[in-house]
């Protein structure tokens, strides 16, 4: 009779290993979320290529925006293309001064491997771009990446 | 004593839990910038002559994109699919043609001699030109470089470029460079450089 009684109650399940499930899920979410170190001030969609290559050290690239401000920047700056860096707009002439900061952060080894990486919206004109590119070689940083978005085939 | 109310079988958490794992890692994108590398070129120095003429004139593939987005290159309209053949056409000149560029023989490690094309893609835009169009033509020359380095490869070592050791890598780029000078920009609408 007791046995009976006994068996009708289901053995509680042992819900040890459940915190290291939630851990591992915690660190997934850490390693994975990239921080966004910047906030966008302009709107951008990435032209597309195929030959691509990864920036392969995050703390060696600098990033230059280019593109039409975002809806929020939009009634203060107008609609025309414009170039951000870090968090506000400025003008090509200032790039030199804004590599050199970049530079700064940097150690001697590292400044000749400092890749910039230029994140211009795909509408842009190239005249813009060429711009930024005439103040990139007047400040010595050589290593330049057109951000694109991959895809296999046009 | 109360009648013990089950306790709920949780053993199955773990799966659900797995299956959100599974989930995120299949759906979540590694945000990694990827784009087209390049290397500018330094700029001049004041007192530096134009070195055009010392580059013969059968070394350069002059590629132009105009304000309209249209692209020449060598002197004629091309659509974009047909870069990418004309430009390999141009680096490996298999038939000796005397319009196409020199070959000059180098001694490159791992490969022996191999003679190395001295011809240069020279790429120019106007300043109307759309970025769109300007990473598509970049991206069509690139391919050209690419492949024909992926052909040399796979011939001598059986692989990929992508795939092959750092020390052959070095090789066969060194076998084909990757020679695109981008010009100094040139604005058609106010006339020359």
């Amino acid at each position: 009779m007791i046995r009976g009684k006994q068996k009708k109650d289901v053995p509680a399940l042992s819900t040890s290993s459940l915190p290291d499930i939630v851990f591992m899920l915690l660190f997934f979410f850490m390693v994975t979320t990239t921080m966004r170190e910047t906030t966008m001030l302009v709107k951008i969609s990435l032209p597309t290529a195929t030959e691509i290559q990864k920036l392969e050290n995050k703390s060696l690239v600098s990033y230059i925006y280019v593109g039409r401000p975002n809806d929020m920047m939009r009634g203060k700056f107008g609609d025309a293309p414009r170039i951000q860096l870090n968090d506000s707009f400025r003008t090509a002439a200032e790039i030199g001064e804004f590599i050199a900061a970049e530079k700064d952060k940097l150690n001697e080894l590292e400044r000749a491997k400092m890749t910039v990486s230029i994140k211009a919206d795909e509408a842009t004109r190239m005249g813009i771009i060429t711009d930024i590119k005439q103040e990139l070689r007047k400040a010595q940083a050589l290593k330049i990446s057109y951000i694109s978005q991959r895809v296999l085939s046009y | 004593m109360a009648k013990k109310t089950p306790e709920v079988n949780a053993s199955s958490m773990a799966d659900i839990a797995f299956l959100l794992l599974i989930f995120f890692l299949v759906s979540t994108t590694m945000n990694v910038d990827s784009g087209i590398m390049r290397v500018l070129p330094p700029m001049p120095e004041e007192e530096q002559e134009e070195v055009e003429d010392l580059v013969h004139k059968r070394n350069v593939l002059l590629v132009f994109i105009s304000a309209n987005d249209e692209i020449m290159v060598g002197g004629e309209r091309m659509e974009i699919y047909d870069i990418t053949n004309k430009v390999k056409e141009f680096v490996m000149n298999p038939n000796n043609d005397p319009h196409l560029p020199e070959r000059e023989e180098k001694e490159i490690d791992i490969l022996g001699t191999y003679p190395v094309s001295k011809g240069i893609v020279s790429l120019q835009n106007d300043r109307g030109t759309s970025y769109e169009m300007y990473v598509k033509v970049q991206n069509e020359l690139t391919r050209a470089f690419n492949e024909l380095r992926d052909a040399l490869s796979q011939e001598k070592f059986g692989k990929k470029f992508k795939d092959l050791e750092t020390n052959t890598k070095k090789a066969v780029s060194e076998a084909i460079p990757l020679k695109i000078s981008e010009a100094e920009p040139r604005d058609v609408t106010k006339g020359g450089k």
